[in-house]
Order: C-alpha cells, then sequence, then structure tokens
C-alpha cells in the first residue's frame, strides 16, 4: 500500500510531465504489477481528457462595446483645459462668483486644505506624501487629502487620492480600485487664482 | 501578438481607449473562458470579465511591460473571480443548484428547439456533468485546473498568474485531479 502512495505520486509527476526516465521505468513497473494503481492512472488519464474536451465557449456578443463602454471617460483635467481653453467666459463667471463669495470660498479652503490620510501602523509618512514601504501590506482603504501616496508595498483595498497624486513603484501593489479625485478642480482652481492674480495687478 | 499588444498598451497610456478596444478583442475569449469556468454562470462571468478588463484599464499604468500581458491580465481575471466565490460561499449550495438549473435549461432548451442527434446530446450532457465536476472543487483546485486544461497554459505560468511558489501549484493540481477523478470516473 506505501508503495502505491508513491505510485500516486508518481502518476501525478508524469501527468505534470517530470518525470525522470529512471522513474518512469519504476511507474511501469509498478503499473504492470498492480490492477489498482492501473486502474487510477487510466481514471486520472480519462478524467484530463474529459476536461480537455469541455468546448471552448465565447465571450456574448456586443462584449467590447460594453467593456469600453464602461470605461471611465478621457483624463479629466484634460477634458478640463480643453473646454476651458474654448470657454474663457467660463473662467470670468468663476472670478465673479469668487468676488462675491469670497469670504465663503477662503474659508472652504482652509477647511479643505489639510492634509489627512487613513491611519496605519505601517506606513511612513515624510512632508505631505503617504509611504506604504517595500514588504509592507496594509489590509483595508487608504484614503489621503491634500497630499501625495507613494507604493512601494501593497494595500489590499480601495486607494483614493483626493487633491494629491500617486505614485506607484513597480513592485507596488493595490488590489481594489484607485481613484484620483479632484485634479480637475485643482488645477481649474489653479487657473482662476493666477488669472485673478493678473487682473489685479 | 506580445509585440502588438505592447504598442496598443502605449497608446491606452497615451489615452487611446480605441487601442484599448482592440485589446479587448484580442483577449476577451480567453478572459470570459476563465470566468465562465471558473463561476459557472453566464451573467456573472460577462460581470467578472467586464469587471476584469475596466480593471485593466484603470491600472494599466502598473503592468510590467517586461513580463507577459496575459499573466498580468488573467491575474485580475481569476483574483476577481476567486473574490466572488468566497463572498458568496455561504449560499454555496443554492447557488450551485442555481447554476446548474441554468445549465439545464440552456439543454433542455436546445435540446427542444433544434432536436439534436443523439450524439450532439450526449456530448452536451457530459459537457455539463463535467462543468459540474469543476464548479464543486474548491476554488483553489478549481483555478489551477481551469488555467492548466481548459487554458492549456505551463505551471509555470500559472504559478506567476496565482502569485504562488510552484510547489504550492503542483499540490493544488494533485488534489485537483483527485478531486475530479471522484466524480468523473464513472461517465
Ligand atoms: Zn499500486
Amino acid at each position: 500500500m506505501a508503495e502505491c502512495r508513491k505510485n500516486a505520486q508518481l502518476m501525478h509527476n508524469y501527468l505534470d510531465g517530470e518525470l525522470s526516465s529512471n522513474e518512469q521505468r519504476q511507474l511501469k513497473a509498478h503499473l504492470d504489477a498492480c490492477k489498482h494503481c492501473r486502474q487510477h492512472f487510466s481514471e486520472l488519464k480519462k478524467t484530463i481528457a474529459l476536461v480537455q474536451s469541455c468546448s471552448h465557449i465565447h465571450a456574448p456578443e456586443g462584449f467590447t462595446e460594453r467593456v469600453l463602454f464602461s470605461l471611465p471617460k478621457e483624463d479629466k483635467s484634460v477634458g478640463v483645459q480643453r473646454w476651458l481653453r474654448k470657454h474663457p467666459f467660463f473662467i470670468a463667471a468663476a472670478l465673479f462668483l469668487i468676488l462675491m463669495t469670497g469670504s465663503l470660498f477662503s474659508n472652504w479652503q482652509k477647511e479643505t486644505e489639510s492634509f489627512a490620510f487613513t491611519k496605519y501602523d505601517n506606513i511612513e509618512v515624510e512632508d505631505h506624501t503617504v509611504i506604504v514601504p517595500e514588504g509592507e501590506v496594509i489590509k483595508g482603504d487608504m484614503v489621503v487629502e491634500n497630499g501625495d501616496i507613494r507604493i512601494e508595498g501593497e494595500v489590499q483595498g480601495d486607494v483614493t487620492v483626493i487633491k494629491g497624486e500617486r505614485y506607484m513603484a513597480s513592485a507596488g501593489k493595490v488590489t481594489g480600485e484607485i481613484e484620483e479625485i479632484d485634479q480637475a478642480f485643482g488645477w481649474m482652481w489653479f487657473k482662476i487664482k493666477e488669472t485673478a492674480a493678473e487682473l489685479f495687478k | 501578438m506580445e509585440l502588438l499588444v505592447q504598442r496598443r498598451i502605449k497608446q491606452v497610456l497615451k489615452g487611446d481607449q480605441n487601442a484599448f478596444g482592440e485589446i479587448v478583442e484580442l483577449y476577451k475569449d480567453k478572459v470570459y473562458q476563465i470566468c465562465y469556468r471558473m463561476l459557472w454562470n453566464q451573467h456573472e462571468a460577462e460581470d467578472a470579465a467586464q469587471e476584469t478588463f475596466i480593471k485593466a484599464f484603470i491600472n494599466i499604468h502598473t503592468y510590467d511591460t517586461t513580463k507577459k500581458f496575459t499573466t498580468w491580465l488573467y491575474r485580475i481575471a481569476t483574483n476577481l473571480c476567486i473574490d466572488r466565490i468566497r463572498k458568496k460561499k455561504p449560499d454555496y449550495h443554492l447557488d450551485a443548484e442555481v447554476a446548474g438549473t441554468e445549465g439545464l435549461n440552456m439543454y433542455s432548451q436546445l435540446a427542444s428547439s433544434e432536436k439534436l442527434p443523439e450524439e450532439a446530446l450526449e456530448s452536451l450532457e457530459m459537457q455539463e456533468t463535467v462543468q459540474a465536476a469543476i464548479y464543486q472543487l474548491p476554488e483553489k483546485y478549481r483555478s489551477v485546473i481551469v488555467l492548466k486544461y481548459i487554458e492549456e497554459l505551463s505551471l509555470q505560468e500559472i504559478a506567476e498568474i496565482l502569485e504562488l511558489p510552484l510547489g504550492t501549484v503542483k499540490t493544488r493540481m494533485h488534489r485537483g485531479r483527485e478531486a475530479l477523478r471522484k466524480h468523473l470516473r464513472n461517465m
């Protein structure tokens, strides 16, 4: 029986294409002598043949179109830049809004510009950049606000960067969704401030 | 093939969604097939396959162009399927039944509407039985069996897709084959 167990291992190694010629001889000798293992071996081969005979199936009709339709629309900041270039009036209107609600806006700005992030024991922080060090695994979602994140290790969850940048080391890994929010807003805000500065020069 | 794909990926990185469409066209059948064999439900398989490509598009900058593209793509697909399987674990049996019914419906529909010849019917029935046997495997055996015998990938490639040591893949392959044998030996 111990002999049969050893041969079961040989059978599987054979099926994986990893048997030396010496081992092949051993297996063959045992199969010739043992009816039980012969049966076992032929059942294994039959099983594989059955699985391989599964006919190949195709993706449903319209699959590619549905994927393309679900993709995030083109890079938002590119879109906003192009749109603003075509609509200078928008900048003027936005400027008017800022002047009207100046105090409101600056308050809001103060409130939202502080650097914040989800705390984990194994992350490092270097002025406004959260670092997931190599070899470290974050178990959960990660949100960074008004700062950047550099991923050298692994995040087992979603990563959201609000008004910041995400750098991914080649070894870095994120198992969930990655989202960068408000790059477009950041850019717009910058542009509006710039325009205002020029106007008041 | 890989060269063409690398060129398309460069275009995708520049934001060209049409170039991504070509990548989807090239691999949709393979990815859908993995998902279908893992989940045994057409609707769920399409969902998972769609999600695979969307995720690939969003994370394309994390793909290391010195590695094989399909390894990276299939990793996304198998991870998504395994996640789905784990999430629905509690009603595993219920799902197996539902999935089985779906298969049966397809089978009976085909059988009644087209009056298939005996042989084709038998082969359809056999396919259902084989798929059912694959489906009852625990997910860690199911993934290696599907990648090896349906997608015809090497053990080394499977190890890279699943990010497992080669030895672990071999062990799972052995156990998966034994579990399948118990279900299929009397066919
Ligand atoms: Zn024996």
